[in-house]
């Protein structure tokens, strides 16, 4: 009889054994599974783009020259270097414009929201009662809840006749139009890191100004701020990432002309734009679809880039900010 | 004493400039909200939500475009919520914080969060549809084109891949949240770690796996940029009903609606109402995962 407990209890400790080893294995597993995603990612975007480097069959239509370098295309009174128009007799791929074009609607995006969210960050932690504080958060976070499509709709409906006749522009659809429609979606998280970043300053300081006689804007202005700023310029990186990538909002705010000024009341096409313009069109395999899986694979690279610096400011900030007295 | 006026007056500007900052936000979110419902409530009617759209767009309701959407977000939690539970687990529970899977896989998260989702269209394109569905095509259906092709598998895929990040936030903060005394006790009374945190800890971080999923809802419902090339299709006359079926999809319709539409005054109002259910389906989700994540954090602080 006790032996066959034993034997019982025996086999129950070795089954119990044996899912835990198997539950353990298969949660590695997960998160084996999300780091080979980011890499399968890369691997099959660039993959695509490849061919844009070493296939001469897409060389004959376009070639790394082609897509960066000027061009002479237009006539000799009145040459065109940069142009992009990939569906036309003579394909031409020239990723100037929408370069140019991506840098533009991000800046005017960028100069609109990085002041807005900072400042309101400064308000939500120096200067708001708590009751406040605890109302502003959730409406940032419900900005932050719009969908991006319906920001583009907003912008290509209304926005647009608003700023145009305001401004008294040629045309509805504009860099300054599609800027301030991508500044209301990247302003929220300008603002919740900025806000995490003030926060995180210890009370010590904030006393320790307050001590020296100095006034709440002055603390807040001279102090808290300053030793907040590698969180606050985290989230104008990762802002200005978001801005890059971002799609619906452009393609349907900006007018998508890939135009080569400088000028901000002209049409605008943006890299990740046209990508989701002209992909459903194109032929598979084509030189054109390559291109596009190019921009695709530079916009992965940029944003990667901007991800990572962004990380390592928030790094500085917690090593800055270790150590003190909440 | 002009030295103490300067200051005074310092302090007044910045408070009035921030409060401004503050005011500026709150009130353009009102503006785009006010207008969207101003314009968008008045045509909403039990028809418009269930019936087809008819006349070329411009009569009749939407209801494929919510059939779609819905299908989508549910096939796509089926595939999210059990990674991303694991995943939050392997952070809370499981990694050591000093070797390489810890790192690298924090990594990879945070960097999933900051791919643009264009890029994730791409890749739904480049390795679902062309790599493993032309792959199961040659496979099992001896070349025929079946998966293949933009379909609402690989839309839901590429989705689930996007919302990833937001599950594991959502879910970890709430693992952490359950207190160590807990796994202590469990510990203590001989169980495994497996028991432990199957029975003991996700039980007790349930609502955070709740709200990571209607985060992830929230958000795979309102992005239209990663499936423009996977599956959403502007009209279809019958509701899909298999896994390679293309689909109709609101954000995808408001997006075509709004930039083709031959007629843009015939198509406006509907347009508003479209536009109108979308935020408010988005918003419900958002303002329920808000009021779960504030009981939880409220029944943290207690200690429970």
């Amino acid at each position: 009889m006790s032996t066959a407990t034993a034997i019982l209890e025996t086999a129950a400790r070795r089954r119990r054994h044996w899912q835990d080893w198997l539950v353990r294995q298969v949660i590695y597993l997960a998160a084996v599974m999300a780091i080979s995603l980011i890499v399968l990612i890369f691997v099959f975007v660039a993959k695509e783009a490849l061919p844009v480097v070493t296939s001469a069959e897409v060389h004959q239509e376009v070639t790394l020259e082609t897509l960066f370098l000027p061009q002479a295309y237009g006539t000799e009174e009145a040459p065109l270097p940069y142009v992009w128009q990939p569906v036309s007799a003579v394909p031409k791929y020239s990723l100037a414009p929408l370069f140019l074009g991506t840098l533009k609607v991000t800046l005017m995006a960028m100069l609109f929201a990085t002041p807005l969210a900072i400042l309101a960050a400064v308000f939500t932690t120096e200067f708001a009662p708590t009751w406040l504080r605890e109302l502003i958060k959730p409406v940032v976070e419900l900005l932050a809840g719009l969908p991006s499509v319906v920001l583009g709709f907003f912008a290509l409906i209304v926005l647009a006749s608003w700023i145009q006749q305001a401004l008294g522009l040629d045309y509805r659809l504009n860099v300054i139009n599609a800027g301030i429609a991508l500044g209301l979606a990247v302003t929220p998280i300008i603002y919740t890191l900025s806000e995490d970043a003030l926060t995180a300053v210890p009370r010590s300081f904030r006393q320790a100004a307050y001590a020296l006689g100095a006034s709440p804007a002055q603390t807040a202005w001279r102090v808290v701020l300053p030793a907040a700023l590698p969180g606050v310029f985290a989230g104008v990186v990762l802002g200005f990432g978001r801005a890059v990538g971002e799609t619906m909002i452009v393609l349907m705010a900006s007018g998508n002309a890939a135009i080569t000024s400088w000028s901000f009341t002209e049409s605008v096409r943006t890299l990740s734009a046209t990508i989701a313009a002209e992909l459903a069109e194109v032929v598979f395999g084509s030189p054109h679809y390559h291109v596009l899986f190019f921009i695709g694979t530079l916009l992965f690279a940029i944003t990667f880039i901007l991800n990572w610096l962004g990380a390592r400011l928030i790094g500085r900030l917690r090593q800055r900010l270790a150590g003190a007295e909440q | 004493m002009i030295h103490r006026l300067a200051a005074r007056l310092a302090d007044r500007t910045l408070w009035a400039l921030t409060a401004l900052a503050v005011l500026v936000i709150v009130a353009m979110l009102a503006v785009v909200l006010g207008n969207i419902v101003w314009h968008g409530w008045e045509r909403l009617t039990w028809e418009f939500l269930t019936a087809a759209p008819r006349v070329g767009m411009t009569e009749g309701g939407i209801f494929p475009a919510i059939f779609g959407t819905v299908l989508l977000v549910l096939l796509m939690t089926v595939f999210v919520v059990p990674l991303g539970v694991c995943v939050a687990v392997y952070f809370s529970e499981y990694a050591d914080r000093d070797s390489w899977l810890y790192r690298w896989s924090r990594q990879a998260v945070n960097n999933l969060a900051g791919v643009p989702s264009i890029v994730f269209g791409l890749f739904g394109l480049g390795f679902f549809v062309q790599f493993v569905g032309r792959g199961i095509d040659t496979a099992v259906y001896s070349g025929r084109l079946t998966y293949g092709q933009p379909a609402l598998i690989w839309a839901a895929l590429t989705m689930a891949v996007l919302t990833l990040p937001v599950v594991i936030v959502s879910v970890e903060e709430a693992l952490r949240a359950v207190p160590q005394s807990y796994r202590d006790a469990s510990y203590a009374l001989g169980a495994t770690r497996a028991q432990t945190v199957f029975r003991v800890v996700l039980p007790n971080a349930f609502s955070g796996v709740l709200t990571g999923g209607i985060l992830a809802v929230s958000r795979g419902a309102g992005e239209v940029a990663p499936i423009l090339f996977v599956g959403a299709a502007y009209f279809l006359p019958h509701l899909p009903t298999r896994l390679n079926d293309q689909f109709m999809e609101l954000g995808y319709h408001i997006y075509v609606l709004s930039t083709q539409s031959p007629d843009v005054e015939a198509t406006k109002p509907l347009l508003y109402t479209t536009v109108f259910v979308l935020l408010a389906l988005t918003f419900l989700l958002n303002l329920t995962a808000f009021a779960l994540r504030a009981r939880l954090r409220v029944a943290a602080g207690s200690g429970r």
